[in-house]
């Protein structure tokens, strides 16, 4: 083991998925150190959230290992790697539609404090409150903070999807597309925000996007996925002048 | 407090009067029957957690309902206290219930419908054959009245009383598990289980408490049915009430409060005051839901947000 993958927050190597003939994930291996943000670029169906999915224990990968901290990790369920600080979005909106949104937000904290009987007997906000408060203003989300999150607009709804992954103040969080829907005045505020988190708490995130500005704006290193497999890989400066890259995603 | 608060419980507070005194003004056939609406409630407030809060389907609660009624019969024949008699038919449905919850973790919508359904019949049918516990199709006679601190509460409006304290209590006891975390994991596990498992919320647990307190409720419900009724026998406890006891919920208004309360109304009257249409009340029963079904499927208690947002 190289120095570099012991201090990786997060270490992939060589994951595979097919579905049947299509080869998915085809031997994709990253690192994440911690406070970090790395993105992840690439054409449509070139295999970014199939490689999420195998790291976040929805899909079990044919093969390839994914260390957390340290500690195998593969194939784990989602549940039980949020409990050990991997938050999530998903491509679609995954949001409780008939909670308010404030208690989305607590819902999505909740169960990281004590056990399930302690929680049985806690208060009605589980002590998670002002946690959830402080999301609200951080996410600007104060004047629908008791609205059902159902009833929000897509990007409102988008915003409190990836308010939820930071509740539980998680280590690393992995974004699929957080841009996807969102008008340009709120992906300028998400920007913002998503850089906050990550300068102020520490947040190490892998961050999905077609959206190259903002891919180039936040993350400090690049990966470009093309069938499955890493094309290239660098600072977003390389990544745009890298030739492959040019060919097969950003050319077009 | 605000006054809308004031307001509520303000009316809540009549409500409870009302119910309490209202015996004075009913012959027997009537606190009767406010009684088995007691017990409807009880159960029902139960499936509301299973369906409407967890989103969840249930045809077996009747299965529960005579779980909790048959083990208070037969233990109340032994002589055992009714104050232990509660809480045994309580636990026994929980556990069962706990059973009842794996099926849930494989299968949703009409499979967990068919699956319930199957419990609800192999209930059923060891009612019905297992003579030597159950009495079989003849079931269980003169099932005594509880002794409460040395006090056997034989008339009608008293056992009433009882019956609605317990429901009082029994909705408090659901109004804090709602408002409590668990609470809100559960409306998580309804409204999107994939999500909720991503934010560390066990969707196999909350399932299986789901199935196992609703099915508590069922079997305290039960508990009270049997010395309601003084007997009891398999023809209670079909599939058919189960059935009438998830229209009670959804009619109601499935994942609110009240919904029970106001479900039972129907199931444990309609039958009364449909009875001049004989067997034919069924059909107008049905009817009556596939109306509301396409009119209101939010239940009754969505009525007054419909209006308001008109
Ligand atoms: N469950 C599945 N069954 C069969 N094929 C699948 C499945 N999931 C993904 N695939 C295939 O795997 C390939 C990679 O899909 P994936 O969703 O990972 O791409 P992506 O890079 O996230 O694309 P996009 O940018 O459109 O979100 C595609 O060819 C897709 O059709
Ligand atoms: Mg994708």
């Amino acid at each position: 083991m190289t120095s570099d993958t012991m201090t990786a927050l997060l270490d992939v190597a060589d994951i595979r998925k097919s579905y049947g003939a299509i080869k998915a994930v085809d031997g994709v291996s990253l690192t994440v150190a911690a406070g970090e943000i790395l993105g992840v670029i690439g054409p449509n169906g070139s295999g970014k959230t199939t490689l999420f999915n195998t790291i976040l224990g929805q899909v079990a990968p044919n093969s390839g290992r994914v260390l957390f901290e340290g500690e195998d990790i593969t194939g784990l369920p989602s549940l039980r790697l949020a409990r050990r600080g991997i938050g999530r979005t998903f491509q679609s909106l995954q949001v409780f539609g008939r909670l308010s949104v404030r208690d989305n937000l607590i819902a999505a904290g909740q169960e990281f404090l004590d056990t399930a009987t302690q929680r049985l007997f806690a208060k009605p906000d589980a002590g998670l409150g002002s946690r959830a408060d402080e999301m609200i203003a951080l996410f600007n989300l104060g004047h629908v903070a008791k609205r059902e999150a159902g009833r929000l607009s897509y990007g409102q709804q988008k915003l409190v999807d990836i308010a939820m992954a930071f509740m539980p103040a998680p280590r690393l969080v992995l974004l699929d597309e957080p841009c996807a829907g969102v008008n340009p005045a709120l992906i300028e505020e998400l920007l913002g925000l998503l850089l906050r988190l990550n300068q102020d708490q520490g947040g190490s995130f892998i961050v999905i996007e077609h959206n190259m500005d903002f891919v180039m704006r936040l993350c400090g290193r690049v990966i470009c996925m093309a069938q499955g497999a890493v094309l290239a890989e660098g600072t977003p400066d390389q990544i745009r002048a890298n030739k492959a890259v040019l060919e097969a995603y950003l050319g077009d | 407090m605000t006054l809308p608060r004031i307001l509520r419980w303000g009316a809540l507070a009549i409500a409870i009067a009302a119910l309490w005194l209202l015996p004075t003004t009913l012959k027997s056939y009537g606190i009767y029957i406010l009684t088995l609406w007691c017990v409807y409630v009880i159960a029902g407030l139960g499936l509301n957690l299973t369906v409407g809060y967890a989103g969840q389907i249930s045809l077996g609660q009747a299965g529960f309902l005579g779980i909790g009624a048959y083990t208070a019969a037969l233990l109340a024949k032994l002589g055992v206290s009714y104050l232990l008699i509660v809480p045994a038919s309580a636990s026994l449905c929980f556990a069962i219930g706990i059973g009842l919850g794996f099926p849930a973790l494989r299968v949703q919508h009409h499979y967990l419908a068919f699956a319930t359904l199957g419990f609800n019949m192999l209930c059923f049918l060891v009612f019905r054959n297992e003579d030597w516990l159950t009495g079989g199709t003849f079931g269980i006679n003169d099932i005594p009245r509880p002794v409460l601190f040395g006090y056997r509460i034989t008339r009608a409006a008293d056992f009433y009383q009882l019956t609605l304290v317990m429901m009082i209590a029994l909705a408090a006891l659901m109004a804090l598990l709602l408002r409590s975390p668990w609470g809100r994991a559960f409306a998580a596990l309804r409204d999107n289980p994939i999500r909720a498992e991503s934010v560390g919320i066990s969707t196999t647990f909350y399932t299986l408490m789901a199935f196992a307190i609703g099915a508590a409720f069922a079997g305290v419900a039960g508990a009270l049915f049997a010395p309601l009724v003084g007997f009891i026998e398999p023809a209670s406890f079909t599939v058919t009430n189960s059935l009438a006891m998830l229209l009670m919920v959804i009619v109601g208004g499935s994942g609110r409060f009240f919904a029970p309360a106001i479900g039972a109304v129907i199931v444990v009257l309609l039958p009364e005051w449909l009875r001049f249409a004989a067997d034919w009340y069924l059909a107008v029963f049905g009817f009556l839901i596939v109306v509301m079904m396409v009119w209101l499927p939010g239940g009754l208690l969505s009525l007054p947000d419909r209006i308001a947002r008109r």
